[in-house]
Order: structure tokens, then sequence, then C-alpha cells
């Protein structure tokens, strides 16, 4: 048995992990719960975001509290393209068949990803962390950075957020009023039109937060967009499409299997993944906190 | 259209005279587009044929890749018995995977055919021992052509070729023996039933259809040709690699048969011909192909949705009712 120290920082690393992959698997799932579309470009909004956040620090030079300023800004800018993106194009494909508009999202994913190489190269970016957690703690005998503790934190705070948007506000009553049945929703009178595009805009801001956020620890890279979409997909499938609480179970699993999978097993630790993920889909394949659909 | 002209045969013919155009590369590209040709064929049967989307028909590629590549490199098994074995794995593979699958609707069996293909590569990725993990393993060696040099030496035209041209013939002869398959099985009363199933599958099980049964066959018989298609791969590429049954390249088959025209028989083949003519001719220009590919996929998706074949299809219906109306 290893020293617990290390089981509990292992453990630590791996929800630092699981929080990130909220962040992103969430606007996966809320995509999906509304729009009922699989969006493969999630994954390079996450990339964007994480290119725009390294931009933005450049352009800010040295000033306090840039990090967040930059982190904000590319949220908000790949919020504004995900906007764009379904006003333009995505919208004159509902009610098409749904491979069409899969097919639609990867070859959005495969432009927006060459834009971004033609832009920033293929040199790996980085981002310093912000100053005011540079800093790390010790906890039961492990060293841990604060801003790994920051974002254990700020995922159930944004789950928590979410939460309380979905169920308690009038934007989130429309959402899922439409998750359940868009046409009816329609019909009553609501704008799903102006909610579609704003359904989006929210997934993206996730997704580009989730990339400006993981800048700072993981090196930006061509190619990070096609590995975080399997495993954003991993997560979502597990927890339940669509369900905001099963996206976040299904993000603590996957990090916990997988940082005591290479503990353990080191070889197998990917192939855990998957396996958990086709067992979920064999035993329950509306996922552990979803519904099935209609 | 390909009721009177048997296309494929003029395909077949026309492909067997590329090598005489005395060029090496375009033997090379021939050959690829050849066994693409097969693989995206393969997939029509699940996705433009039964109406089943498969995320992950790498999987079968991939495992077909490998099964073909270990048996020649690391067994020294002869190419007569290293190739159907490829069908033989991926199609087991199928069974497995398909049993599970084909028990989900749409968007959900989409997502575990993706989660099973993922496993394939993992398995492949990691297991250093049988599959030289990350590195892939190269060096796959050619089939013997030796007994053609020795038969070429009575009869005109057989002997004197390269190696490379030698395994094009062979790949154009069994490719064209698991298209018309193929083909036999969708004209046949079971690829009726298959796209009764894409159409209405409750009405399908009304009628007395076993429609997961049909649908498990019609599942293991399009992995056992994607398997094919690997081993041919593996062998043409110089090497296996994990990246085989990755999901990308899941994808790249998909947008084959898309661009192509799903649920046309031959859609599919002239996807693969004109995605890779296309690459190989962007490659040369530029270094962004991903981007071309995109707008590409894009422009067809609001223009086009039939794909190549389809808008071929409505364009030649028009001219021959304006024919026949002159």
């Amino acid at each position: 048995m290893p020293d617990p120290s290390f089981v509990f920082a292992q453990s630590l690393s791996g929800l630092t992990a699981a929080m990130f992959l909220f962040l992103i698997a969430s606007g996966l799932s809320l995509i999906f719960g509304v729009l009922r579309v699989l969006n493969f470009a999630h994954g390079t909004f996450y990339m964007l975001g994480a290119y725009l956040a390294y931009q933005l620090m450049l352009w800010l030079g040295a000033g306090p509290g840039r990090f967040w300023l930059a982190a904000l800004g590319a949220a908000l800018a790949v919020a504004l393209l995900g906007g764009i993106v379904e006003r333009l194009l995505f919208r004159h494909l509902y009610g098409k068949d749904e491979l069409y508009q899969l097919l639609f999202t990867y070859a959005l994913g495969l432009i927006l990803s060459d834009a971004a190489k033609i832009v920033w190269g293929t040199q790996q970016k980085s981002v310093s962390r912000p100053p005011e957690l540079a800093g790390s703690f010790s906890l039961f005998g492990a060293t841990i950075p604060q801003y790994n503790l920051f974002v254990i934190l700020l995922g159930p705070t944004i789950a928590l957020a979410f939460w309380f948007v979905l169920q308690r506000t009038r934007v989130g009553r429309f959402i899922r009023a439409a998750a359940l049945d868009r046409e009816t929703l329609g019909a009553l009178g609501a704008n799903v039109d102006a909610l579609y595009t704003r359904v989006f805009m929210l997934a993206s801001f996730l997704g580009g937060l989730g990339g400006a956020l993981i800048s700072p620890m993981r090196a930006t890279v061509p190619g990070m967009d096609t590995e975080v979409i399997v495993e954003a997909f991993v997560v979502v499938v597990i927890g339940g499409l669509g369900s905001l609480w099963g996206t976040f179970l299904g993000a603590v699993i996957y990090g916990q299997v997988l940082s005591f999978g290479i503990l353990f097993f080191p070889r197998f630790s990917i192939f855990a993944v998957f396996a958990l993920m086709a067992a979920v889909l064999i035993i329950r394949p509306w996922g552990l906190l979803g519904r099935p659909l209609r | 259209m390909s009721a009177r002209v048997p296309w494929g045969l003029v395909a077949f013919v026309a492909a067997l005279f590329v090598p005489a155009l005395g060029s090496r590369f375009y033997t090379f590209l021939a050959t690829d587009v050849v066994i693409w040709a097969l693989f995206a064929t393969s997939l029509n049967l699940l996705v433009g044929y039964t109406g089943l989307v498969s995320f992950g028909h790498a999987a079968y590629f991939g495992v077909g890749a490998y099964a073909t590549g270990i048996l020649m490199k690391k067994l020294g098994v002869s190419f007569l018995l290293a190739w159907p074995a490829a069908g033989v794995f991926a199609g087991a593979c199928a069974v497995v995977f398909g049993f599970f699958c084909v028990r989900l609707s749409r968007i959900y069996f989409a997502m575990l055919t993706l989660a099973f293909a993922q496993i394939v590569w993992a398995i492949c990725f990691k297991w250093n021992e049988l599959t030289g993990g990350e590195q892939g393993m190269p060096e796959i060696p050619y089939p013997d052509f030796g007994w053609i040099e020795r038969l070429g030496g009575r009869l005109p035209l057989l002997g004197g070729w390269r190696t490379a041209e030698y395994y094009y013939f062979l790949t154009l002869v069994l490719v064209a023996a698991c298209v018309w398959a193929l083909h036999r099985i969708v004209t046949s009363p079971f690829g009726r039933m298959l796209t009764t199933i894409r159409e209405n599958a409750e009405r399908a099980e009304f009628i007395g259809v076993n429609v997961r049964r049909s649908e498990l066959v019609a599942f293991v018989l399009a992995g056992t040709f994607a398997g094919l298609a690997g081993g041919l791969f593996g062998i043409f590429n110089r090497g296996v690699f994990p990246d085989f049954a990755y999901w990308t390249k899941s994808s790249e088959v998909l947008i084959m048969t898309l661009l192509g025209g799903m649920g046309t028989f031959y859609g599919p083949s002239i996807g693969a011909l004109v995605l890779i003519l296309l690459n190989q001719q962007i490659v040369s220009y530029t270094e962004y192909w991903p981007l071309v590919l995109g707008t590409i996929l894009v422009a067809l998706l609001f223009g086009f949705p039939g794909g190549i074949a389809g808008a071929v299809g409505a364009f030649s219906g028009r001219l021959l009712r304006k024919v026949r109306s002159a």
C-alpha cells in the first residue's frame, strides 16, 4: 500500500483534472441537452480559450490581476465566436439529419483548429500562474499548489451557479423546457431561436473558460482539442448527457479512475476509462444520472 | 444509372492500367484509393443501407491491420492466410462489440461504437509486446511475389513489374472481389431488408424481420470488410500504427462516405477517390489541409447534402429528361 499522503495528493490531482473536465463537459452536455447535438467543435473552443488567454496576457503586459482579465476576456471572446457560428451557420442545420449536424461541428473544429495553427504556430505556448496563487501549501503531508485548490473549489462553485440558473431563473426555466420539448415551447410564444443562441454562447463560454484556466497548468499546443473532446465525451456519457450533476459526477469519477489507474496499472489507465464508458453505455445508456431520451 | 452500364467493371478495368502509366506515384495513390474505397464501402453498408451511424469503424480497420501485420511480421505467416485472418479477427471483434451496440438507439449507438473503438486504440497504444505500442510496428513485409516472376517468364504482361505494382494488382483484385461481394449483399433480399430497417425499423419488426439480428449481421459484415481493408492497408503503408484505430480515422472514413454519397453503392468509392486526390493536390500547396477539408465539408453540408453521387445523379436525371422530351 502506498503512503497515505501520496494517495491523498494523487486523489487531489485527479480532482483538479476532474474540475477542468467538468467545466468543458458541462458545456458539451448543455448543448446536447437542449440542441440534441454532440458538439465536436467544443474541444476547439476550449483550445481557443487557452490560446486567447495567452494572447491577452501578452497584450495586457504587466499589471495587477491581468491573468484574471485575460481568462475572462478569452472566455467571452469564445462565447461571442460560438454565438456567431450558431447564428450564421449552425442554425440552418436544425431539423436536418443528426449526422449532418455532427459533421458540421466536426468541420468547424477542423477549420478553427487550423486557423489557430496559422495564428499561433505549432510551438507550445505557456502562461504563468497568477502571482496571487503561485504558492503552495502542505496538507496531510502532501504539497498542493494553491492554483489547484482554486480549481478544485471553482468546479463546485460553477456547478452550483449553473444549477441555480437552471432551476431558479427565467432563462433556466426556458432552457429546461427546451430540453424537454422545444416545439411546445416555441408554440407557447417563447423565442426559441434566441434561446438557442444563448445556450450555444453559454456552452462556448464554459469551454473557453476551461481552456483559459488550464493554460497555466498545461502547455497550449495544437492537438489538445481532439484529445480533450474525447475525454469530455467520456465524462458526459458516464454521467448522463444533458444532466448537470451527472456531468459533475462523471468528471469526478473520470479524474479518480485516471489518477489511481496510473498509480496501480500504469499501462491500462486509458483503457480503464473507456471500458468504464462502454460498461455504462451497456448497462445504463443514458448515463448514471441522466434520463433516457424519449 | 448502373442498371445498364456495369460501372464497377469499367472502373476495375480502367484501374488495371494505372501501373502502365509508368509512374510509381500514381500506383501508390491508386493503391491508397482502392483500399480506402473498400473501407468506405464497408461503412456504407451500416450508415447508408442500414441507417446505423457508426463512429468507431476504424476499430475494425485497425484490428485487421494489426492481425495481418503481426501474423506476417512476427510469425512469418503467408499472406494467403494472414489476410483472411484480418477479416476473421475484425469480424470476431464486431460480433462482440456489435452485440452490445445494436441494442442501443441512434446517438447511443454512435457513442458506444466510439467507446469500443477507443478501447481498441488504447490496447494497441499500450500493449507494447504485441503491437509495438505507441511506436507501432514498422516494416511489415510484402507478400511473396516470386512465383509470379517465375510464371511471368512464360506469360506476356505478367512479369517485370516492381513489387509495389504487384501489390497494387493484388489489392485491386482482392478489393474488387470484396466490393462485388458487398454489392451482392446489398442487392440480395437481406440487403433490401436492411434498407427497410433504415426506413422504418418498427414496421420492419411488424412484418416479421428480426431487426436486431439483421443489424448485428450487417455490423459484423461491415466490420469484416473493414478489417480486410485494414489488412491490405498495413502492408501498403509498410507499417501498422495505433492511430489506425483512433477516432479521427473513423471520422475520416465517415466523411468519405458522406462526400461520395451515402446510400448509393459507388458513392463512398468516389468519395475516397476525390478526397485522396484532393488531399494530395492541396498538400502540395499548403500544410493546412484540415482547413480546406473543413471548408469543403461545410460547403457540402449546405450545398449538396446528397454528396457527389447524389449531385451527379440529380444532374444526369435532369439531363436524361431533357434529352427524352426533346
